[in-house]
């Protein structure tokens, strides 16, 4: 009988790491949501270049002090948008001209690193490559035929694809002109951004977490007073 | 015969057993609690919009007042002239509570004027009666159709409690206490943020 | 004044006055006895006789977490994706609250199909049991409706796309088919007025159901006294002196300490996924749900949750006949409601598996194995396993899966179908008289 339960969870969790993704091979983001160092050079990143054109209506800029930053911190160094600490981080793109420069509204990004999973996200932004084909003059092979334009390739560079055929992730990508950051570099800023872009998917995570552990140390000293109590009783039944 | 035997039982062992896990089972549901209680208490967008407001006072001339909302509340912001600040202080016969001693009112606020600096008088505009809010009658006398005898201050329309220019209420109106002052500090000499306190008080 | 000379309650020490007081108007030493400290349960339940008391835990966890979410949630399509993030991220402690919600619903499949399998194994739904049983599976339905109408709540793509599948089965219906899924949606397509409608549904219909029949699912089992792994009946053999069954055991304290053991281990395992996993590898909370619904772009793919996967893949592993595609909905619902006659469909002297013959167990390995394996094909979209070669008669180019799934969902109605046969004619051990301990 316990082979059975045992059959049953096995079979759940087993079936829990084929989760349907994206075909593309991605790389693995390198995250560590209590590097508040990182998670504030990923804010500043997020601020600067990515809230141009998308928002993070779910996202405060308050919640920005969970990364160790003060309230006069943010309002001087990323508060762009709007002139209130506890307002929703709102892009000055308007829907109407989204559609007319990209052909879509760029997607709202609060939740992205919860839908697509940090890891597509770590690989698509190092991705880009240059396509004179394409209206931005931008592919990704990630994401083929995006509308977004490289943003970051004053950082990266200008990338080529290597060998044409079938796209398949960053590592068919060489650099044909070097950008700002060195490839090593690069893959630092994006995975800044990255991990950065993960906490704002979930700002509890790192409570969570730790509030967890407490809980089940609780939960297993609970555990282990009413075994005695059950036994105890149980002296009785014959 | 029966399933359960009585001859092993120790009495201490048990109790102490039924003991701990109440113990454990009642902290247990007083941590499970917590986050179901704390969900009452205003989520960040309501203390996102009830956060501290910025007044710009440079702009505001000598014996005009400016209202903006706070927490969902009128606050005024008014300069005095020096005859008003002059009239607060000969008003002390009129008052209930001239010294402001059972009013809600930060410690950095003194005196008569219950102010920071003189001048510029910060106030919710809330009736303490019942929560109307009262109108500025600034003029002396007759010209505010008060009475001739009217020092300048506030009126509550709605059961006629009247309040000098420090907020501070006539004797035998229905209001209980003065009105409250809510914290501010300046941050500079044309700013004032309402809703925080004055750094280090 | 009659009800006030029954005797006063003398067993709470300092409570005395207050218990006397109330029980002289309501029945509650009375209840408390025959309910509790005087209901004679067998002594040898194992732990597969948890999952009864953890389902009613799961129950009370959800009502309460699922109360308080409403108190921040907004039952409105322009309004509800952001009134959850909301509840995630501005509402103090709300990102718990939702979390042990939405870890809720599947922990109540998890321990309701546990429960169940129990239920099978040791033949508890036979006489004079099946009332139990029937409350038991009705349960089971308007636990699925519950969770389907919660599902569409997040108001992500998997809830709208999700539910639009779904109501679209009813549109396979012949001749009102097409009305009648306009009419659960109040419109032509998964809107406003359909959110609306599961809201209150799943907030206010569904659980008040749901604890009336709980309530009925205690009461018959409470009449007949619970069953247990070797399906003796323990009130067939009294102790002459007290009248109570020898094998039985007070309710109170022996299985509430028990089921206390059971409920610390429960609350480990679902804290563990509250907090270190919510997400379940996307199976608690799907990926695609932290996307807001669009009407326009179905998602690449999509799966129900993984509760009701055995049999999704039953509905699509059933192909149309005649022009009509209704066969799917049938079978799946068929696969649901035959649970209802399994008290009429044993025929075996053994209600434990224990001493059933082999045929018996090896018709049960099959079901269960075939219920987890449509399970997981449910799951996956169907070419997981490939097309067979062209060549090949009959099933050649079709998917494997498909096929797969259709030998599986056979296996499990022959389970049902067959079992008046198999269990007569099984060799079975025989039943002792007694529990074994």
């Amino acid at each position: 009988m316990m082979r059975l339960v045992a059959a049953v969870f096995g079979a759940l969790v087993a079936s829990a790491a084929v989760a349907a993704g994206p075909s593309v091979p991605l790389d693995r983001a390198p995250l560590n949501l209590n590097d508040k160092l990182s998670l504030q050079r990923g804010a500043q990143i997020f601020v600067n270049h990515c809230l141009n054109c998308h928002s993070a209506t779910l996202m405060r800029y308050s919640r920005l002090t969970d990364l160790g930053l003060r309230e006069a911190q943010i309002r001087e160094n990323l508060l762009f948008t709007t002139d209130k600490v506890g307002d929703p981080m709102r892009s000055a793109l308007t829907a109407k001209d989204g559609k007319a420069w990209f052909g879509v509204l760029p997607p709202d990004l609060s939740l992205t690193a919860r839908s697509r999973g940090p890891d597509w996200l770590y690989t698509y932004m190092r991705s880009f490559y240059r396509d004179p084909a394409s209206k931005t003059g931008w592919n990704n092979t990630a994401f083929p035929n995006v509308s977004m334009p490289h943003v970051l390739w004053e950082y990266q560079g200008d990338a080529v694809l290597k060998a044409a055929g079938k796209p398949g992730g960053a590592g068919q990508l060489v650099i044909d002109r070097p950008g700002r950051l060195s490839p090593a570099e690069y893959d630092r800023y994006v995975a800044d951004l990255v991990n950065y872009l993960a906490f704002m998917g979930e700002p509890a995570r790192t409570k969570r977490v730790q509030i967890g552990i407490l809980v089940i140390f609780f939960l297993a000293v609970f555990f282990v007073i009413v075994l005695f109590l059950k036994k105890e009783f149980w002296k009785d039944v014959r | 015969m029966s399933a359960i035997v009585l001859d092993q039982v120790n009495e201490r062992k048990r109790r102490f057993l039924i003991l701990a896990t109440a113990a454990a089972g009642g902290a247990a549901v007083g941590a499970t609690a917590v986050p179901f209680v704390a969900s009452w208490f205003p989520s960040a967008k309501a203390l996102a919009a009830g956060a501290p407001v910025e007044v710009d006072i440079s702009k505001i001339e000598a014996g005009q007042q400016i209202t903006v909302e706070w927490r969902g509340k009128p606050v005024w912001v008014l300069r005095r002239t020096p005859e008003m600040l002059a009239q607060l202080d000969k008003n002390a016969a009129l008052l209930a509570d001239p010294d402001s001693k059972s009013a809600k009112q930060p410690a950095y606020v003194k005196g008569v004027g219950r102010s920071i600096k003189p001048e510029i008088f910060v106030a919710v505009g809330i009736c303490t009666h019942l929560g109307c809010s009262p109108t500025l009658k600034k003029e002396v006398g007759a010209a505010s159709d008060m009475g001739g005898d009217w020092p300048g201050g506030y009126y509550c329309p709605c059961h006629n409690s009247r309040f000098d220019l420090a907020a501070r209420v006539f004797k035998g109106a229905p209001a209980p206490t003065n009105l409250e002052v809510p914290p501010h500090r300046y941050m500079n000499d044309a700013v004032v943020l309402v809703g925080e306190d004055a750094k280090g008080a | 004044m009659a009800v006030l000379n029954k005797p006063p309650v003398t067993t709470a020490g300092p409570l005395n006055g207050i218990l006397t007081w109330v029980d002289q108007r309501f029945p509650l030493m009375a209840l408390y006895k025959s309910q509790v400290a005087e209901y004679y349960a067998p002594k040898n339940l194992n732990f597969w006789y948890f999952f009864g008391a953890l389902s009613l835990v799961v129950l009370v966890i959800q009502i309460v977490s699922g109360i308080f979410l409403t108190m921040n949630y907004k039952p409105s399509a322009s309004e509800a994706f952001a009134s959850v993030e909301y509840i995630m991220r501005d509402v103090p402690g709300g990102w718990l609250i939702r979390y042990i919600h939405s870890t809720g619903a599947s922990a109540f499949f998890v321990v309701v199909y546990l429960h169940m399998c129990r239920g099978i194994m040791y033949g508890s739904y036979r006489k004079p049991r099946e009332l139990t049983w029937i409350f038991g599976v009705l349960i089971y339905l308007c636990l699925m409706a519950e969770a389907f109408f919660g599902y569409l709540l997040p108001w992500g793509q998997m809830s709208y796309w999700g539910a639009q599948v779904i109501i679209n089965l009813f549109a396979t219906i012949p001749i009102i088919g097409e009305d009648l899924s306009v009419w659960i949606r109040g419109d032509y397509n998964v809107s406003d007025a359909t959110l609306n409608r599961f809201f209150a549904l799943h907030v206010i219909a569904l659980p008040l159901a749901l604890l009336g029949l709980v309530v009925a699912h205690l009461m018959a089992l409470h009449e007949t006294g619970s069953n247990n792994p070797d399906g003796v009946e323990i009130h067939a053999d009294l102790d002459p002196k007290t009248g109570t069954p020898r094998d039985g055991i007070p309710f109170h304290p022996y299985y509430t300490v028990k089921d206390l053991v059971g409920l610390a281990v429960f609350l480990i395992l679902f804290s563990a996924v509250v907090f270190f996993a919510p997400e379940m590898g996307g199976y608690f909370l799907e990926y695609n749900n932290f996307v807001p619904a669009d009407p326009l772009t179905t998602p690449a793919h999509i799966a129900p949750v993984w509760y009701f996967t055995p049999f999704y893949a039953m509905l699509r592993a059933i192909p149309s006949f005649f022009n009509m595609q209704v066969w799917g909905v049938i079978v799946m619902g068929a696969a649901v409601v035959i649970l209802f006659a399994l008290p009429w469909l044993d025929r075996g002297r053994a209600k434990s598996i224990r001493y059933r013959g082999p045929i018996y167990k090896s018709f049960f390995a099959a079901f269960i194995v075939s219920f987890l394996i449509l399970g997981y094909l449910g799951v996956e979209p169907t070419n997981v396993w490939g097309e067979f070669g062209k060549a090949v008669p009959i099933v050649g180019g079709d998917y494997v899966a498909t096929w797969v799934a259709r030998v599986l969902t056979a296996v499990y109605f022959a389970f049902f179908f067959l079992m008046p046969w198999y269990t007569s004619i099984d060799k079975e051990k025989p039943v002792p008289s007694r529990v074994t301990s």
